[in-house]
């Protein structure tokens, strides 16, 4: 058996489930800023994830590919930890080269874009395919001018990211993780360092990709997006998942006064 | 108040009248009177000895000792760097012990005096009579007097490298820690390791606050290589001390060794210009090539315009 298989027979993970985390908690010293949260992401997906700011939503989003160490609870991509190995009933930390394959599978959009500053926009794309895929330089820039054109920047490939609006930094941040054919992306606040006019860009291309099929997980206070393109709601609040459903089932009808309140202010 | 107001001009015939700064015009006054005084002493006096200057400026002794100050000074920066770098990587390590380690020899090496280390190390023999190499099964496999190998150009590199790599560690770490966490954890997500991410993203970034106090560092050093005469380092300095110790040209001799240094001085500040302008290129609202760098850095007598 595969160690995916023996984890989905252990743990019951679904058929079909891109990230499955269960009981899930995280502390910073004496602080649980993670109680306990299960989700479950099926493959091709988009899960949205809403809350105050401090609510855990991003230090969760942030244990799915090993940014932050989970201190309890069971975290799978495509049915496999990321950062460890089951092996005896305990959870072994993996070695840097290991953790880096399976990050590789799992794509991150920043709510800063985090560009690499002293790359242009195609070399950006080109970074990790060639460095961590060992992928030819041809090849990685035909696949890179590809990405570009499908988020609308086939012009400014050579341009440095300074010189590139917000909104055309997170385009270029999107398709740099798409450069790597990750299983799965996940978004932190990905429009909230942007000027109001231009977030509507940033959405468009994140609409594309989740009618093409990408698993997506994205913390978010577009509320509109989580209605439109969500096919799951999560509602968290002081480190716990206060409410769940589908998205438009659940703006229109809140069952929890807390998550009421929290959609009567974003609204 | 009233009265001038009858006096006012419409507002758009008014003018300005720029406030006067008569102290400004007292002290240029005063400084081009001083200037005055010592270009009349550098012409004047006959202790400049000017023909003297000249004969020697190109004198074979000199451009040798230039030589050897400049294989120096290149020798004992690229070691420094390369060791600072490592001190600096063992510094930012998680483990305490290398970043203990790496604390003590920034506090060390750069906290004694350059003077007393370069002395220390030309005197090693009187520490260590010998080094050897003895495996076990096999014995001895070599055996070296240290005052075989620790001739006075060796004393100085080890001595003013070890020195330098104290300072440029902590400007390597400055430069690491520049550069923002974000770019780090960006590359991380792309599945790229440690290794990959302080070679390919965090040093290339750091460079461009790494670059402008080496430059400062190679200049300083340039000087701190005249340390070396103390012991006996056939240097810029040595040289012209050999001869005035015969000829007693003193003032003339040290005038021609200032204006060696002051030239190589002069053209490392341009070369650093430009190495800056280069790893600011992403800065820049026009991206500039290496190529384009370097024509602008040969285009002789142009004044570079930021772009």
């Amino acid at each position: 058996m595969t160690s995916k298989a023996q984890n989905q027979a252990r743990f019951g993970v679904p058929d079909n489930s891109m990230v499955f985390a269960r009981g899930v908690r995280k502390s910073f010293g004496a602080i649980e800023v993670l109680k306990g949260i299960d989700l479950n992401v099926p493959t091709g997906s988009v899960a949205c994830v809403i809350g105050p700011s401090g609510s855990g939503k991003s230090t969760f989003l942030r244990c799915i590919n090993h940014l932050e160490e989970v201190s309890g609870g069971v975290l799978l991509v495509d049915g496999e930890f990321v950062g460890y190995d089951l092996r005896h009933g305990k959870l072994y930390e993996v070695n840097n080269k290991l953790l880096c394959q399976r990050r590789a599978d799992i794509g991150m959009v920043f709510q800063s874009f985090n560009l690499f500053s002293h790359m242009t926009a195609l070399e950006n794309l080109i970074e990790a395919p060639m460095m961590v895929k060992g992928m030819s330089k041809a090849e990685a820039k035909d696949k890179a001018y590809t990405l570009l054109e499908r988020v609308g920047l086939s012009a400014k490939a050579d341009a440095y990211p300074r010189q590139l609006s917000g909104g055309q930094q997170q385009r270029v941040a999107i398709a740099r993780a798409l450069a790597m054919n990750p299983k799965v992306l996940l978004f932190d606040e990905p429009t909230s360092a942007l000027d109001p006019e231009l977030v509507g860009e940033v959405l468009v291309v994140m609409r594309d990709l989740a009618e093409s099929g990408m698993t997506m997980v994205v913390v978010t206070h577009e509320i509109g997006f989580a209605r439109e393109v969500g096919d799951q709601l999560i509602f968290m609040d002081g480190g716990v998942v206060e409410e769940r459903g589908e998205p438009r089932e659940m703006i229109a009808n809140p069952q929890s006064p807390r998550t009421r309140e929290f959609l009567s202010h974003v609204l | 108040m009233d009265r001038a107001d009858t006096h006012t001009p419409p507002p758009e015939a008014l003018t300005v009248v720029p406030l006067r700064h008569y102290g400004l015009w007292v002290g240029t006054a005063i400084t081009l009177a001083i200037l005055g005084l010592i270009f009349k002493a550098l012409a004047t006096n006959p202790a400049f000895d000017w023909p003297t200057v000249g004969k020697y400026l190109f004198h074979p002794s000199i451009i040798r000792g230039l030589g050897q100050t400049l294989v120096l000074t290149v020798t004992i920066m690229v070691l420094a760097i390369i060791i600072g770098t490592i001190v600096a990587i063992m510094r930012l390590s998680p483990s305490r012990i290398l970043n203990a380690f790496a604390s003590a020899y920034i506090w060390f090496f750069r906290g004694a005096p350059a003077l007393i280390q370069l002395i220390f190390w030309f005197n090693l023999a009187l520490i260590v009579r010998e080094f050897s190499l003895t495996l076990p099964f096999i014995g001895t496999v070599f055996t070296v007097k240290t005052n075989d190998f620790m001739t006075p150009f060796v004393a100085a590199v080890v001595a003013l490298s070890l020195h330098e790599a104290g300072y440029m560690a902590e400007i390597v770490r400055a430069g690491i820690n520049s550069v923002a966490s974000g770019q780090t954890e960006a590359a991380g997500s792309l599945g790229m390791n440690h290794r990959l991410i302080l070679r390919r993203i965090t040093l290339p970034q750091a460079m461009r606050f790494i670059v402008p106090p080496t430059g400062n560092e190679t200049i300083n050093l340039l000087k701190t290589t005249s340390l070396v005469t103390i012991i006996a380092v056939n240097d810029l300095l040595y040289a012209a001390q050999s001869i005035y110790a015969r000829t007693f040209e003193t003032i003339p001799l040290l005038i021609v060794v200032a204006f060696w240094y002051l030239f190589v001085v002069t053209i490392l500040s341009i070369g650093q210009h430009y190495i800056e302008q280069y790893y600011g290129r992403s800065d820049q609202q026009q991206g500039v090539s290496l190529r384009e760098t370097l024509k602008r850095a040969f285009r002789f007598g142009r004044v570079a315009q930021p772009a």
